[in-house]
């Protein structure tokens, strides 16, 4: 029986394949006595030692197809299954007490994660938790005989069906095999929703249902153009969901033959479309795709990537070989974002009731020169090698944003006076994301080079509402007259100063958001790399002397999100 | 019976690499091996032993070997401590 999902499509395309249920199986169990120990530990034996099997192939296939790091983890937990004082306490257990083999384990590896979660000045402690967690699961599911999802074993083509998928799901994932992703929960900048865009898959989202709706083994079509999902598809829906797909890849092809070119709109007006990335390794992608640029180099995964803090040298290294690949082209470095959701396992921060709210960015920043300085000196010395621009994450005050310029004015001294190259010529601007720095930002504007929008979080901030939190995401709206009215503030604000102002959140690469920023004339569009080419297509097609007023009627006749939505859609429509 | 002590220099402890690196030198003899932290010893063989003793910055442990390869065994363990940035 035909039936479709509706969800949100976070990443474009369209795939059919079998469905593969990343879903967590009943592991429940009811405690039970035993009069045989020495059978009860046997078996025990016998589960752990099929886990252990288990790992080992696990670990060479993810090793194989992941590479070592990722494959890594797998090693911690054969370490911990190989653990005297883990399994040796689990057969205690079950000889002193003569319970059976489920509650014993159950009971041993809780008394070990109640340890480490409670180490709450050790972040890294914290985590091992959940390798507890796994490593017991893996034993429990043997021991009651149901079978554990292995998504590193995949090996033929499926599409991904989760609940939702964390980093670490994903990580395990041969991009090989997995054809799209499903998933229950999530928005379009759930991690699963980014990541499926990075890699090019097709992605529905916030199903709510999927995970029931879906048997493992059912062919599933997965739209990610409209945002829905056909489970066991008649034989006409394939047909149809075929020539869709090839529809798609014509187009993709249309946009392909824009690589080289400039980003133009139908009345030859010039803007810079350019790419966010987190790693060098991005540069491919940011190449293929012809982005004039990088809009936003995010540095935090240099440090998280890492045991312990990146040296200068290993920083510069990253550094070089970004401004070196651009080859002139512009590359806008982030400085360390770090707090709100992302942590450092080597640096713990203080335990915080509102993260995103607290000790994080440019606020560690200036607190922690020594780190500080050491990113500052890196670039530096790197920025010989390209044309560098900088840009400091979470600034509020203007305070922040001089004492920030400052310490980067000593290390740009020291160097000199060493005689180390650094370019003379190197733009220092700021994340517009701190809605009390957007209201002021005319008189930022007088300082800085230039101003980046980090939509994602300058909505968060302004709404007051959570971009992790499912209840309130209904408050996710980048067209509401409010953030507009900032955004265009901010851009109004930069160009008066003779500034340029750019975006490099999400809302960017957005088809809906891009009149309006047209209209609002912001300068530079930061975005996936995989997005450059979509949006230089449409906006080939925009011509700003028709979008002259559609910013004004947003900002001032609009109310709501809905209403902008509307009035973009119609624009664009005509 | 071997016994050396140890005052620990890594900013962050005895944890992640290192706690590895120190059960791994520690597996490949024969003697039994403990490490004891403020009254508390464990096995030096076992990384969740090591790991939930949640050894910090500045504390003295001591490790204590017994067996046929004791001696051999705390200077692997030693050389691993130094080679580290455990302890000098």
């Amino acid at each position: 029986m035909v039936k479709t999902i509706k969800g949100i499509a976070a990443s474009d395309g369209i795939a059919t394949a079998e469905a593969y249920l990343l879903v967590q199986p009943d592991l429940s169990f009811t405690k039970k006595s035993i009069s045989d120990a020495d059978a009860e530990i046997s078996r025990l034996k016998d589960a752990i030692s099929t886990s252990d099997d288990e790992l080992t192939k696990i670990r060479d296939t993810a090793k194989e197809s992941l590479g070592e790091e990722e494959a890594q983890v797998f090693d911690a937990h054969k370490m911990i299954l190989a653990d005297p004082e883990f399994t040796g306490a689990v057969e205690k257990e079950v000889s002193d007490k003569d319970v059976n083999a489920e509650q014993a384990l159950h009971d041993v590896s809780e008394n070990f994660i109640s340890i480490f979660e409670g180490m709450t000045d050790n972040p890294y402690m914290q985590e091992r938790a959940a390798d507890v967690r796994d490593v017991t699961k893996r034993v429990m599911a043997h021991l009651l005989g149901v079978e554990l999802p292995n998504p590193a074993l995949i090996d033929h083509q499926v599409v991904i069906v989760a609940h939702d998928l964390t980093p670490s799901d994903t990580a395990q994932l041969n991009k090989k095999y997995v054809k799209g992703f499903v998933t229950d929960i999530g928005g379009r900048t759930a991690h699963s929703a980014i990541m499926a865009r990075s890699l090019e898959l097709p992605a529905v989202v916030g199903t709510d249902t999927i995970t029931t709706d879906v048997k493992a083994g059912d062919t599933v079509i997965v739209d990610g153009l409209s945002g829905a999902a056909i489970v066991d598809p008649s034989d006409d829906d394939i047909k149809k969901y075929q020539q869709k797909a090839k529809d798609f890849a014509e187009e993709k092809a249309e946009w392909e033959k824009l690589k080289d070119e400039a980003s133009v709109t139908a009345d030859g007006k010039h803007f810079d479309i350019a790419a966010n990335i987190g790693t060098p390794d991005d540069l491919e992608g940011v190449v293929e795709n012809g982005a004039e640029g990088i809009g936003l180099y995010r540095t935090e995964f240099l440090y998280m990537q890492s045991d312990s803090l990146p040296t200068e040298e290993d920083q510069f290294k990253a550094y070089k070989k970004v401004l070196e690949g651009m080859k002139g082209k512009p590359v806008v470095v982030r400085t360390m974002d770090i707090g709100g959701d992302k942590h450092l396992p080597y640096l713990p921060l203080p335990e915080e009731m509102n993260p995103f709210l607290g000790y994080r960015a440019i606020r560690i920043s200036l607190d922690r020169q020594e780190i500080f300085r050491t990113q500052l000196r890196a670039l530096l010395r790197a920025s010989a090698f390209g044309n560098l621009r900088i840009m400091f994450p979470m600034i509020g005050t203007l305070q922040e944003f001089r004492d920030a310029k400052k310490v980067f004015e000593e290390e740009k001294a020291n160097l000199v006076k060493d005689g180390v190259e650094v370019s003379d010529d190197i733009q220092l601007g700021m994340m517009m994301e701190v809605p009390a720095a957007a209201v002021l930002a005319d008189q930022f504007a007088k300082e800085v080079d230039f101003f980046s929008i980090g939509t994602n979080d300058l909505i968060q901030y302004t709404m007051a509402a959570d971009r992790g939190n499912e209840h309130v995401s209904y408050l996710y709206q980048p067209y509401n007259p409010s953030i507009l009215r900032l955004i265009k503030h901010v851009i109004e604000s930069a160009h008066k100063e003779g500034k340029w102002a750019g975006m490099c959140g999400e809302a960017a690469g957005d088809n809906t958001m891009l009149p309006l920023l047209l209209s609002m004339g912001l300068d530079e569009y930061s975005m996936s790399a995989t997005s450059v080419l979509r949006v230089r297509s449409l906006m080939k097609k925009l011509s700003t002397k028709d979008l002259a007023t559609l910013a004004d009627r947003a900002v001032n006749e609009s109310i709501t999100n809905e209403d902008n939505k509307k009035l973009v859609e119609e624009y664009l429509n005509k | 019976m071997e016994k050396k002590e140890f005052h620990i220099i890594a900013e962050t402890g005895i944890h992640a690499r290192p706690a590895t690196m120190l059960v791994q030198a520690a597996s490949k003899f024969s003697s039994d091996i403990n490490i004891e932290f403020s009254g508390k010893s464990v096995n030096l063989k076992s990384i969740m032993g090591v790991m939930s003793l949640g050894v910090g910055q500045g504390a003295d442990v001591t490790i204590t070997a017994d067996g046929d390869d004791a001696a051999d065994a705390v200077a692997a363990i030693s050389e691993t401590m130094t080679k580290e940035g455990l302890a000098e």
